[in-house]
């Protein structure tokens, strides 16, 4: 059947689609083809396997069960710098993992502030390597993340349920039962499985803070059979097991999640009655302190000890801040060259086709398909040489689906309030960008766009499988120089690297609302 | 004359069939209960709906498979008329270039088309700066740079007080007298009908009957009619 008239086509979208479709699963394949099931999996990989499962469970469950909490003090309190905190828990979002895990060895290390204070009572410091550094790291970028997936869920509450209880004088356990808890029971799920997903394929993580026998993730064992053993073969195989996997966590997550709405929504005052007494505001105000103290006092560490060290950064590091650079440009450029052809099919009903392709780069994990790539690659060019470009193409591709749920929502409210009027007075195809939908989606593509910049830039990934010795991105610098105990470089550096991820977020999200109209 | 000739417009599952003739320079009122039809007809007329049979001719030129912005046509919808993030001089500018790359001249019509609908010097407004009536009048004075030979209006001031609409309605007739476009207008409101419509189009049960007199059509009206106004 002939649909309305448009005045954009959905099918630059639908080879968009189909091109990230290939190159996902053309990495993929090749993946699977160079695997060697013969060895089969060896003690070490079914660690890593174990390893990878419960750490990323204990996370998850370990971020949610915090998250709860600190949601419920944060949906019913109203404080000076309240929204401003919702503002800081989106941060590790594009918070660097290398500048936050150095951070967190500031704070909670063999030398960090808190063992100290533990160490002047006689108590044992904190292990930070191993199991329990892995699970603190995710926690710390997980925790944010559940607390505005959760809040979310309370703040989509209808007020009216709230004055109905108020007035019927619920409160305590009988108002937990009867609004919160059903509540928790639709977002709870699918903040623990997006979490999980999202741990399964921690890399820098687990670089840094893991590694042996008993902390191992499967992205970090196909990286080592990749780098020190040269061991293409069980690369490939780890990667089969990997996407086995992920695949199947994406798929439960997208099943039970409701995806989070990025911006938007936290700032409506939803009054409530309950929660009055005294135990009730100062167990909200130790969870909202707790909170907050544990997402800052790593950024600060790292501001504080970095300080010193940025004053002498050494040239090399200044060369690697370059590359990084050129990778987020490359990969921003990329992201947005793939995400408005796509947004505008999906917006136009095309929306099957093309979220597949946006899934895909969700369940593929960085560290296979960049395993695909240097397969595929080896055999006609030097993949190191092309270590900028694929390192880019990755970022890219693993940020798509995220600027997918940025762009969609309001493509779809420009074809649907102002395609008519459009193609009324013949403004289509590329008149139509340029003088209505470009204009229009200007805060949402700077939003995007910084977004996968500053993503890129923090990214310490695919690049460790292609850089030679001669060429690092800032973050890889940072880990060479903790390698090499140079902790004060590193500190400066990270310092560095923060204010450039930040930075240019905040450059990019800013030109999007320059000249932000209704 | 506008002339739909064995036409079948699709609205998804739904089908409108219309065999109907209106005369140039004529104004008529499209009536008709709530979900039969109505903006269906003029959504097919304006292009933004495909024709599964049949055929839609202006001056005797079939005009059935050309893009909306091709015909012979200006609309206006019931909400949305104004582009929210151009000021009131680019969005009548549209009228005349889609491009938006208006010559002094071109500059010098919307100067005037503002004037007339009594929004002068207005021209570097926003829509948000506006009242209802006053986007109303800036959505008119694209129409009338636009000088196309057909204006469908589908109930683009039914958000307005009842004076509004009825001042709004006198600015209609008057352009279109200026003009010597057809008028072809979607209404509720049976007093609107009678007000400017010299013919009405009853749009009952998926079909669409040729053009009447409005006044006679109101005051005897058909079965489906009358159950529709009470």
């Amino acid at each position: 059947m002939a649909d309305r008239a448009q005045p954009l086509s959905a099918r630059p979208g639908l080879w968009a689609a189909a091109l990230v479709a290939v190159m996902i699963l053309g990495a993929l394949t090749a993946v699977v083809w160079r695997a060697e099931p013969g060895g089969g999996l060896g003690p070490s990989d079914l660690a890593a396997l174990r390893f990878t499962l419960v750490q990323a469970a204990l996370s998850a469950i370990l971020s949610v069960g915090l998250a709860i909490p600190v949601a419920r003090a944060l949906a019913r309190r109203r404080f000076a710098g309240r929204r401003g905190l919702i503002a800081v828990l989106g941060a590790p979002f594009i918070l660097p993992v290398i500048v936050a895990v150095l951070g967190l060895i500031e704070v909670f290390g063999r030398a960090g502030w808190v063992s100290q204070a533990l160490g002047a009572f006689g108590l044992p410091p904190v292990p930070i390597y191993g199991f329990h550094g892995v699970v603190l790291a995710h926690v710390f970028f997980n925790l944010p993340l559940a607390t505005r997936l959760i809040l979310q869920g309370w703040q989509e509450v209808p007020g009216e349920r709230f004055r109905l209880a108020a007035q019927l004088g619920v409160d305590g356990p009988a108002m937990f039962r009867l609004i919160e808890l059903p509540m928790l029971r639709k977002v709870v799920p699918g903040a623990l499985t997006v979490i999980f997903a999202i741990c399964l394929t921690s890399f820098a993580v687990a670089l840094i803070l893991g590694g042996g026998p008993r902390a191992t993730t499967i992205e970090l064992a196909i990286y080592q059979a990749f780098r020190f053993d040269f061991d293409l073969g069980r690369a490939a195989l780890l990667s089969g097991i990997q996407i086995l996997l992920t695949t199947a966590a994406a798929l439960l997550a997208l099943r039970l999640g409701q995806g989070e709405s990025f911006g938007g929504g936290f700032d409506r005052t939803l009054q409530r009655w309950d929660g009055r007494t005294r135990t009730a505001e100062a167990f909200d105000t130790v969870w909202i302190l707790l909170a907050a103290v544990f997402l800052i006092l790593p950024l600060l560490a790292i501001t504080l000890s970095g300080l010193p060290g940025l004053m002498e950064l050494h040239a090399s590091v200044w060369w690697a801040a370059g590359t990084s650079l050129l990778i987020a440009a490359l990969s921003t450029a990329l992201v947005l060259i793939m995400a408005l052809p796509m947004a505008v099919a999906i917006a136009l009903g095309r929306g099957k086709v093309v979220e597949v392709a946006g899934f895909l780069g969700l369940a593929a994990s960085p560290l296979v398909i960049g395993t695909g790539l240097f397969v595929l690659i080896r055999p006609v060019a030097d993949p190191t040489a092309l270590a900028v470009p694929v390192t880019a193409l990755v970022n890219a591709l693993t940020v798509l689906p995220f600027a997918l749920r940025i762009l969609v929502p309001r493509v779809r409210d420009i074809m649907q309030g102002q395609a008519q009027l459009a193609l009324s007075l013949d403004i289509t195809g590329l008149r139509f960008l340029r003088l209505i939908l470009m204009p229009r989606l200007r805060p949402q593509i700077g939003f995007a766009a910084g977004l996968a910049a500053a993503l890129s830039i923090g990214d310490l990934g695919v690049i460790t499988l292609f850089a030679d010795p001669d060429i690092a991105t800032l973050p890889l610098q940072i880990y060479r120089l903790m390698g090499a105990y140079r902790m004060e470089s590193a500190a400066g550096a990270s310092l560095l690297l923060l204010m450039l991820s930040f930075g240019t977020f905040w450059l990019l999200d800013k030109g999007g609302h320059g000249h932000a109209e209704a | 004359m506008l002339k739909l000739e064995n036409a079948i417009i699709a609205n998804g599952p739904f089908r409108l069939s219309a065999n109907i003739e209106v005369a140039p320079r004529r104004k008529v009122a499209v009536i008709g209960p709530s979900g039969a039809g109505k903006s269906t007809l003029i959504e097919g007329i304006a292009g933004f709906l495909p024709f599964d049979g049949g055929h839609v001719f202006w001056q005797g030129r079939d005009i059935t498979r050309d893009a909306p912005g091709k015909r012979p046509v200006a609309m206006l919808f019931q909400d949305g008329n104004l582009f929210p993030h151009l000021n009131l001089a680019q969005n009548v500018g549209l009228g005349l270039r889609p491009d938006l790359r208006l010559s002094s001249q071109d500059h010098a019509k919307v100067k005037a088309a503002l004037a007339r609908v009594g929004l002068d010097g207005m021209d570097t407004r926003k829509p948000a700066d506006l009242s209802g009536g006053q986007r109303s009048r800036a959505a008119l004075a694209r129409v009338l740079v636009q000088r196309r030979d057909i204006l469908l209006l589908d109930e683009p001031f039914a958000a307005l007080g009842p004076a509004l609409r009825a001042e709004m309605l006198d600015l209609v007739v008057a352009l279109t007298n200026e003009t010597g476009a057809t008028l072809l207008m979607v209404s509720h409101a049976p007093e609107d009908a009678r007000r400017i419509a010299d013919q009405a189009i009853l749009v009952a049960e998926g079909r669409a009957e040729p053009p009447v007199d409005a006044v006679q059509l109101l005051d005897n009206p058909p079965p489906a009619l009358r159950a529709y106004l009470g």
